[in-house]
């Protein structure tokens, strides 16, 4: 077990320095610099060359890089051209809200999607697994940018149950925080409800179709019994893998609730950076995000080999 | 559930590249087609029909391509036409659907809109299958160093947070339909690799395959007459639900304001512009229209990739 | 044995006589049992009028081709199908109850407990991702009233029983871990675990190397023979039941077709399908090139069963009457001898009209006799001598 806890280590780190790179170059190799944003259009070209040489962009990439990666190695993920706040300090107070916004939305989607697959896993396609299932298909077809503006129509203008706007960080305020936060979450929440109810829901179809389960069932194992210690174990692959995945289409829509609710996460962060050409910023936002879904990929995968035990023994 | 063989497959390492991709045993699993080798499940179990939901799917996504193509010739206002003596009005004769804050005409808008996501969708969808399942088709077949790095590769890549990128890319680069129907193609290429390569890999060693290659079959013929047709339920039930996928990522784009530039309407800058500006309350149609058409696009999608995994007996995996 | 089924856990509200011996009536008596699947096609017709009985510590065989409905019997009896589309009609009896007329919830209370059953592939009969003690300690935890610490030490003595060696390590083991006779070993201990009255092997040995097969089976014949239990043995290979069963059942496409112990069936056998299934066994005596006598044909469609005799299409003395009308079961000489054929076979003759005879019919031939060995394995088992174990 160590030995493989070992090798993934390794892998971790050797994809985090590709992210690296990746992000790098992502930002680069796209035209335009932050010149026009800071001077202004219609600078000189000197002026601008000036500038581009006081912030380090005239050097060669290969050396941009290097500067930037033992940069982070001593903490140091730059300063915004801007506004010269630390990268460090905008992804302290943003990323919070994004894994707030996460944590949130996957909690209410595993309580709903497993209890929902284990009652109709038993009787498929009868009436409430039939209903279950459109309802479900409805959720994915309505992602967060529609559902997100109803939401605000109906709870927060109409009902007044929930703000539009605002946010108070968990430390301060856990109550007006979740307050804040409910909208937003559950607004990206609905894709994940019909992701992993259908993921769930199909693998323990047919596990419940196999022998073992006939098995169980001759020994005089009570259904509840059967389902939750039998069926449920070997039926949570697909949605372990599922979540990895899902997670990380779910960033978009953190994007998009950060926009529709006015809160200042990464997402939000990101999409001014990107225009107003804030190199350090958006690599450091990149990279951050990056990393953080491969850590979740390489946590997915130990909760993996923790659940299958052929993985690291067979 | 996969059997041993399958599972030790996936798992197979081969130094420190081996076993590279965090979850790809599920991953795979995710997509692994497990065609019934018996011969009971035809005797007993019979296939199922469609079913009417499924023609009703069908029905709604081609009239909505259907419409898309020929709006030209239809009767249809001109979608950037701004009628100011006509704000916001309520669906009558004259406009079917309504107008807009700007006096134009939400019928002809909506329309014209799904061309956008129809054209995004399904050409990054076709792309990326090209590149992308050609070479997933080809490596899981093969296995061997290509396959470990373009494995790897495909994992780097789908690593990193894809809307990051596409964001990144399209602010500078640009927001034209054809660049963004290029970027989104790129960005599917690795999922498509990933689950044509994982379909690929689980028939490439059952017996048939085994037999055509002790007959003298070549590599080129093996994998396209012998694996490719029994990859392609596989791959095409998993290619609509991407394009659903990738119709919703370009209404994200839209809201965002980094689709096709207004005035050209797409369904997300529609519905962006229906939700916000206080539409929502004024004239709620701005926002429906093109809500109810793409939820029900949407849902179609869905359904006809759903009834078509589960006509072929393949492995209910990723949405 | 018996103090251990007295501390059976009082949860349950069934009290089980203890029958089954000489003369109280048979511990398990299947009246008549009839199991229908409604598919699209049609409604299968898998067992389709079956009446047997087994009694204390008596081991039964029922032997059949695939398709003969002999595993849906076996879970039939038990009680084990799904629901929704299958038709039961019939009573099964077992040890005072009706299990035909109970509840699920008392049903559980059999199962396990004082029925249970050994499956066919310990592969996927075992669950693949839990620890093989577990899968014995949670029948015994649930049946009998003990604690974990106490569960898990029967268990290993159960592994020890049934010749797994190092228990005490392997209880944490998972089923992959182990070869497929080991897994085989492990579905023993399973089934035994709470000292059930009746077991039902459906094709135990299917699967397993030979050597392996013969060790099994001589584990199962071992352990019921200390347990005083009843076994059903439901195969395919007559030969597995040639030594071990009292008494044999031969089905045949959803009927019982002959019905015998042991020593009579092989010495006199009335069926032709009987004597089908014997001569289709490979001799270690015969040369090697000897062709193998297979049964022509395939068993009919059970949706659509043919008229008369079901065999009749492939039985190499067909006659007319057997094409019309099907054929009752009836006694032979001895009431315990049981067949169902117009024209039986009489010291290895067939009784039918020989002109009729159908083509290609083999002959009877000295090798084919009634009375002639059969081997199984290294063994050759004469159904007069006594059992030997290998």
């Amino acid at each position: 077990m160590g030995k493989y806890l070992l090798r993934r280590f390794i892998q971790l780190v050797v994809v985090s320095f590709i992210i690296s790179v990746l992000a790098f170059l992502l930002i680069h190799l796209l035209p335009g610099d932050p010149s026009t944003v800071i001077l202004g259009a219609n600078d000189t070209a000197q002026n601008k060359a000036i500038l581009l040489h006081q912030l380090g962009l005239n050097k060669p990439l290969w050396q941009q890089y290097t500067t930037w990666i033992t940069a982070i190695f001593h903490g140091d993920l730059g300063q915004s051209y801007l506004n010269h706040q630390s990268v460090t300090h905008i992804l302290a107070t943003g990323a919070p809200i994004d894994i707030e916004l996460i944590i949130i939305s996957q909690i209410i989607a595993f309580s709903v999607a497993i209890p929902m697959a284990l009652i109709t896993s038993r009787r498929p396609n009868r009436p409430v697994d039939n209903m279950a299932t459109t309802g479900t298909f409805g959720m994915l077809a309505l992602p967060p940018f529609v559902i997100a503006p109803i939401m605000v129509a109906i709870f927060a203008v109409g009902l007044g149950w929930f703000p539009a706007t605002g946010y108070v960080p968990f430390t301060q305020d856990p109550a007006a925080n979740l307050h804040n936060m409910i909208l937003p979450s559950l607004a990206i929440t609905a894709g994940s409800i019909a992701v992993y109810y259908r993921l769930l829901r199909s693998d323990l179809i047919s596990t419940l179709q196999e022998d073992f389960i006939t098995m169980a069932r001759s020994k005089g194992l009570s259904s509840r019994y059967i389902m939750w210690r039998h069926a449920f174990r070997p039926s949570t692959f697909s949605l372990l893998a599922g979540a990895g995945v899902n997670i990380g289409a779910l960033i978009a829509g953190t994007f998009v609730v950060e926009y529709l609710f006015a809160l200042n996460g990464l997402g939000y962060t990101l999409v001014q950076a990107v225009y107003q050409r804030d190199y350090l910023v958006v690599q450091g936002i990149a990279l951050v995000v990056a990393i953080a879904y491969v850590i979740l990929q390489f946590i997915i995968d130990f909760i993996f080999t923790v659940v299958d035990p052929r993985v690291t023994r067979g | 559930m996969p059997d041993d063989r399958e599972l030790a497959e996936t798992h197979a390492s081969t130094g420190l590249l081996g076993d590279w991709v965090p979850g790809t045993a599920a991953m795979d699993e995710l997509v692994v087609s497990r065609q019934s080798e018996s011969l009971d499940s035809d005797d007993i179990l019979v296939k199922k029909p469609l079913g009417f939901l499924f023609w009703f799917a069908l029905s709604w996504v081609g009239l909505v391509v259907l419409l898309a193509v020929i709006a030209d010739l239809l009767p249809l206002a001109n979608p950037n036409f701004q009628n100011y003596s006509a704000i916001n009005a309520r669906p009558s004769f004259h406009h079917l659907l309504g107008t807009d804050d700007l006096g134009r005409d939400l019928l002809s808008r909506v329309i014209y809109g799904s061309r956008v996501s129809l054209i995004v969708g399904f050409a990054a969808v076709t792309i990326g299958m090209l590149v992308g399942g050609t070479l997933g088709l080809i490596s899981g077949y093969k296995g061997g160093r290509m396959d470990t790095w373009l494995n790897a590769g495909a994992f780097v890549l789908l690593a990193f947070p894809a809307i990051v990128a596409v964001i990144a890319i399209v602010a500078f680069w640009g927001h034209s339909l054809y660049k963004i129907t290029i970027i989104l193609s790129v960005a599917v290429i690795p999922l498509l690799y990933r689950v044509v390569r994982a379909s690929s890999l689980s028939f490439a060693n059952r017996d048939f395959v085994i037999a055509a290659r002790t007959m003298g079959a070549t590599s080129t013929r093996i994998v396209f007459r012998e694996i490719l047709p029994n990859v392609i339920p596989a791959a095409a039930a998993f290619g609509l639900i991407t394009v659903a996928g990738v119709i919703v990522v370009e209404g994200t784009l839209a809201f965002l304001g980094l689709s096709v530039a207004l005035p050209t309407p797409s369904w997300g800058n529609i519905i962006s512009e229906g939700a916000t500006n206080g539409n929502l309350q004024v004239n709620p149609f701005i926002m429906l229209w093109p809500v109810l058409a793409m939820f029900l696009l949407l849902l179609s999608i869905n359904l006809i990739g759903d009834r078509l995994r589960q006509r072929f007996d393949v492995r209910e995996g990723l949405l | 044995m018996t103090a251990r089924r007295q501390a059976k856990r009082g949860r349950g509200t069934l009290e089980f006589a203890d029958v089954g011996h000489a003369d109280d009536g048979p511990l398990l008596k299947v009246e008549d049992l009839h199991t229908w699947f409604r598919t699209s096609r049609g409604t299968v017709k898998a067992v389709d009028g079956v009446s047997l009985s087994v009694d204390q510590g008596q081991t039964l065989g029922i032997v059949g081709e695939s398709g003969s409905g002999k595993t849906v019997l076996s879970r039939s009896i038990m009680g084990l199908l799904p629901v929704r589309d299958v038709v039961r009609s019939g009573t099964v009896h077992f040890a005072g109850h009706e299990l035909t007329a109970m509840k699920p919830d008392q049903l559980r209370q059999v199962w396990g407990a004082e029925l249970s059953m050994i499956f066919q592939d310990p592969m996927t009969a075992l669950n693949p991702v839990k620890r093989i003690g577990r899968q014995v300690t949670e029948s015994l935890r649930l049946h009998l009233d003990i604690d974990r610490a106490e569960a898990t030490a029967m268990a290993i003595e159960l592994f020890r029983s049934v010749g797994i060696p190092s228990p005490e390590q392997r209880v944490r083991w998972y089923p992959f871990q182990l070869s497929g006779g080991m897994r085989q070993r492990v579905m023993i201990a399973i089934a035994l675990a709470c000292a059930p009255r009746l077991v039902m092997a459906d094709e135990p040995t299917t699967g397993l190397d030979v050597t392996v097969q013969a060790q099994i089976l001589d584990l199962l014949g071992e352990l019921q023979r200390e347990r005083h239990m009843a076994v059903i043995l439901v195969t395919h290979d007559l030969g597995v039941v040639a030594s071990r069963a009292d008494e044999i059942v031969v089905m045949y496409a959803g009927r019982i077709v002959e019905q015998a112990p042991t020593r009579t069936l092989f010495s006199d056998t009335r069926m032709p399908y009987t004597r089908a299934l014997m001569d289709s066994i490979p001799r270690l005596a015969d040369p090697s090139g000897v062709r193998l006598h297979a049964i022509a044909g395939r068993p009919p469609d059970m949706i659509h069963p043919p008229r008369g005799c079901r065999f009749a299409p492939r039985c190499p003395y067909v006659q007319d009457k057997c094409r019309e009308i099907e054929p009752p079961l009836r006694t032979a000489g001895s009431p315990d001898h049981l067949f169902a054929c117009w024209f039986p076979l009489v010291n290895g003759v067939s009784t039918a009209p020989m002109e009729s005879a159908g083509a290609g019919a083999p002959p009877t031939t000295p090798a084919t006799s009634a009375r002639a060995p059969i081997p199984f394995g290294d063994t050759a088992i004469n159904p007069d001598a006594e059992v030997q174990s290998p």
